[in-house]
Formats: C-alpha cells, structure tokens, sequence
C-alpha cells in the first residue's frame, strides 16, 4: 500500500493497487465541529478530481467534500452515516468516507505527503 | 470598527473558545467540549453564557413613562408588579419587528434587555419616541450572564444567597460583594434558569465562582440549538422587520387588554391581522430525512408549489433530530401537514410540527 497523501481540501487518500480509501482529515473534523449527518456518493458513480462526493452537516453548516483523484466509487462506508460521531472519533481509519477505482494513478501526485500537508494547514490556517 | 470585546473574554481563551464575530462582538461560539456536548451540559446540569452583548436599557420614571412605553409596546405596563418581566417587541406602523425584547418594571423604572445587533438603533428609536422626556441609559459598565439549566438555581445560590426565591419571569435585588446587583429568572434555553447584571470588573471572578461550583462555559452554538429546540426566535432570522408578532405567532405576547384597547405603534395592523388573519405564519418543522434545513431553504406543498422559506434549522441535539422553523402560507400550517424541503436540488419529505420541540424544564411551582 502506498503512502497516505493530502488535499488542499482536507482529504486523505491511501492508494492500494487499483483502489483508493478516501476520507477527511482530523484537521476537517476540528474545523467543522460536530457533524451529524452525512450524504455519500452511491457505489457505480463516476466521480472526477476535485468534484463533489458527498457533504457533511455539523452543528454549523453544510460542507461539501470533495474527491482528490478520478474514479468510480466501489463502496461507500454506511457506519458513518448511521453514527456520523465516529468521523470526529477517528476521521483517518475507521470513518473512511468511501472506496473508488483510481482511473489514473498519476492524479496522486498532485497531491501532498503528510509533511507537506501539516505545513500547509499551519501556514494557511485553514 | 474595531471589534468589542466583553468583560469575559480573556475568561473564554482560558477555556479554549473559538470565536467568531457577532454583532460586532468578539464572541465565543464553542469551548472546547463542542456544541452538542456543550448543549447537552446545559438540559443536564448547568450552563453559564455571557451575553454581554445585548443592551442593558434602563429608563428613569415613574406612571407617565409605563403611559409613555405602552405607546411603544403592545404590553401592559402601567399594572405590570414590580419586578415583574414581560417578553415584548419594538415595532413600525406595519408591526414589522425592530427588535424583540424584555422589560421589567424595577422601583426607579424600567429594564429593557435588547438584542446585541439592534440596541444603537433601538436606543435612538425609544428615545425619539419618547420625546426625550426621560433620563435612559444604555450601560457599558455592566456585562449580563446567563446560567442555565437544571442544576442553575443551587449553583447560582450557592454563589448568591436568596436567588432561589424568584418566580419564574420575574427579577430582584441581590446583595454580592456588599453591591447590589441585579438577577432575573429568565433565559433563552428552555430551561430554569436566571439572567444577572453585573459590573463588569466582577464578571470574571463570578463566573469562576460558578464554574467552581460545577457549571461550564457554554458557547452561542449551543444557545443556538437550545433556543431553536425550546421553538425561540432568533431576531434578524426568524422575525424581523418584514414579519409582525402575529405572523411570527407570538400573539401570546400582545397583552389581552392592549388587543382590545391599543393605543401603541402597528396596533391598526395587528387588529387587521388578528380579525382577518394572515397569509404566512411561523411553523415549526421537522424533516424526516437525514438533512438540515438550513436558512432560505425552500418549503414546496405535496402539489409541488412554493409555499414557504426556513429561517431556522439546525440538529437539536436533545431532540435527537432535524429541526427547523420557518414561514409558510397560513394554508399549510396545520400540525402535521406534509411538506418538502429543497436541500442541494433535491426534495427531502418533512411535515409541520408543534413548537416547542423540546418540552420546557421549567423548576415546578415557579412557573406561572
């Protein structure tokens, strides 16, 4: 499995063969508050970089989340949904957001590395 | 405009406060336990809010001012006891909503607690109406907190002797500190609970004193989710300036003898709306599905027709459930009625609902 990579928009994305996990990161989870609905993209949806896959709704306001790389979604993980706390709990393992099939692999490499993504949230503050 | 800060706010960094600007206000929304747990501290134990930056208006009179004010307000003052509260509203001639508010009659006049985005312009406005005739202070000195909750009344006697005696809606003199300062039981929560004016270099060291005795800091994300459970407007959202008290369904507010006899600003509408009745009406509202009804979401009928707008919605944490509130043709406004709600382009089932959605705590034999 290849390493954990980030988005501008706080996802994560862990890369295994032709698969990609995607999820948010536990900085997202800080930012948004409580969430306590969650809407993902059903299994079959093509999905492309950058495009919507899905919202959260904290306490707050309604987020949307997007996907960092292209792909059809194989699997969405209906516990978040039916216990969104578990996001905040653990955003980067368990609370994955859903599976897809990458369609190009070089789309990761757009994306940062853990180091460049700690950076990022403390340089921007976002 | 640089922006104010309350007596408090160095008390809500210690406690890991996030803040975001409100009214002109450095406020805090959270600490760090968060919204639903924060909401959940204050329907189970005790919540301590500064809400510092409302208004805290006092007029100087006596008989010819309560004559005065019931020009202004559609409540009854010149019988109302002293110390005693009243929910009531600053009103056009339209009885569009300047703002909403409450006034308590105290020995030298009265009170009048206004909402932080509109006590400058509520001030000029009361003054002008009132000719000027009246000494009126709009204090800076005094920051209001709030406690809320169960557990309120012990924690706050503990701190002040005596408070436990006041009736529900109604205020009083209390010594602290060799000082008198002054508590109402009241808030804006649905709980039992009681608002106090304090000097604002006392704020901090009485709010420790609560925090001592077991209540916590709760941010204006969870009065959010109290107020919108407990079926309370919030102003500049679900009333304002283009909604009246009866389209608002506060009626309740209008003093019985005030609707037969008027004599106060907007009364000609507010007996048109009261005899002929009204085409929009604040409802409550319950989505079915797992969405939140946001503000300025679209409400459609069963026949697909545009029938109304949210104001209010949020995920009451003690409900455990979506809530909202909004206007919607009169037509519509049965309880239970079957509505759909335009979230993202789709259309999410939901019906008209009772307010309040959470059942009031009120402490027994206390309210009236």
């Amino acid at each position: 499995m290849s390493e954990v990579k980030f988005s501008k928009e706080h996802e994560w994305i862990k890369l295994d063969g032709e698969v990609a996990i995607i999820g948010i990161t536990k900085h997202a989870t800080e930012m948004l508050g409580d969430i306590v609905f969650v809407e993902l993209p059903e299994k079959g949806l093509s999905v492309i970089k950058d495009g919507n896959a899905g919202v959260v709704e904290s306490t707050k306001a309604a987020s949307d989340i997007y996907t960092p790389v292209s792909g059809k979604i194989i699997e969405n993980n209906q516990s978040i949904v039916d216990d969104p706390a578990k996001i905040s709990s653990d955003p980067e393992n368990e609370a994955w957001f859903f599976k897809l099939k990458i369609k190009d692999k070089s789309e990761m490499d757009s994306l940062m590395n853990k180091e460049e993504y700690d950076k990022f949230t403390k340089e921007s503050g976002n | 405009m640089d922006i104010k800060k309350t007596s408090l706010n160095s008390l809500h960094k210690k406690y890991g406060a996030k803040f975001f600007p409100f009214a002109g206000y450095e406020m805090p929304i959270q600490y760090s336990e968060g919204i639903i747990e924060e909401h959940k501290i204050t329907r189970e134990k005790a919540g301590i809010f500064d809400v510092s930056h409302m208004g805290q208006l006092f007029i100087k009179g006596d008989y010819l001012l309560a004559e005065d004010l019931e020009k202004i307000f559609p409540t009854d003052l010149k019988n109302a006891q002293l110390n005693q509260s009243k929910y009531s509203f600053l009103m056009n001639e339209e009885a569009g909503i300047h703002d909403d508010l409450i006034i308590t009659k105290v020995k030298e006049g009265f009170n009048i607690i206004l909402n932080a985005s509109c006590k400058n312009s509520d001030f000029k406005l009361i003054k002008r109406l009132l000719d000027n005739k009246y000494e009126m202070n709009l204090s800076d000195d005094l920051s209001l907190i709030a406690i809320q909750g169960p557990k309120a009344v012990k924690i706050l006697e503990t701190v002040i002797s005596g408070v436990s005696e006041l009736k529900f809606m109604s205020g009083n003199w209390f010594n602290y500190l060799n000082e008198n300062i002054y508590i109402t039981r009241s808030g804006y929560t649905g709980e039992d609970g009681f608002e106090v004016s304090i000097k604002n270099k006392e704020a901090e060291a009485f709010v420790e004193k609560m925090i001592n005795e077991g209540a916590k800091l709760i941010g204006l994300g969870a009065r959010d989710t109290l107020r919108l459970e407990a079926g309370f407007c919030l102003y500049g959202h679900d009333i304002d300036i283009n909604k009246s008290p009866v389209e608002a369904n506060l009626k309740w507010a209008i003093s019985k003898n005030r609707i037969i006899l008027g004599g106060f600003i907007g009364f000609d509408k507010i007996k048109y709306q009261i005899e002929k009745g009204v085409n929009k009406v604040r409802v409550g509202i319950k989505p079915e599905g797992k969405i939140i009804a946001r503000e300025k979401t679209i409400i459609f009928s069963e026949g697909n027709k545009k029938i109304g707008e949210i104001t209010s919605g949020t995920f009451g944490p003690s409900v455990q459930a979506s809530i909202a509130m909004g206007y919607i043709e009169n037509t519509f406004s049965k309880i239970d009625t079957k509505v759909f709600l335009e979230v993202r382009g789709k259309k999410y089932p939901a019906s008209i609902s009772k307010l309040p959605f959470y059942k009031k705590n009120y402490v027994k034999g206390v309210n009236k």
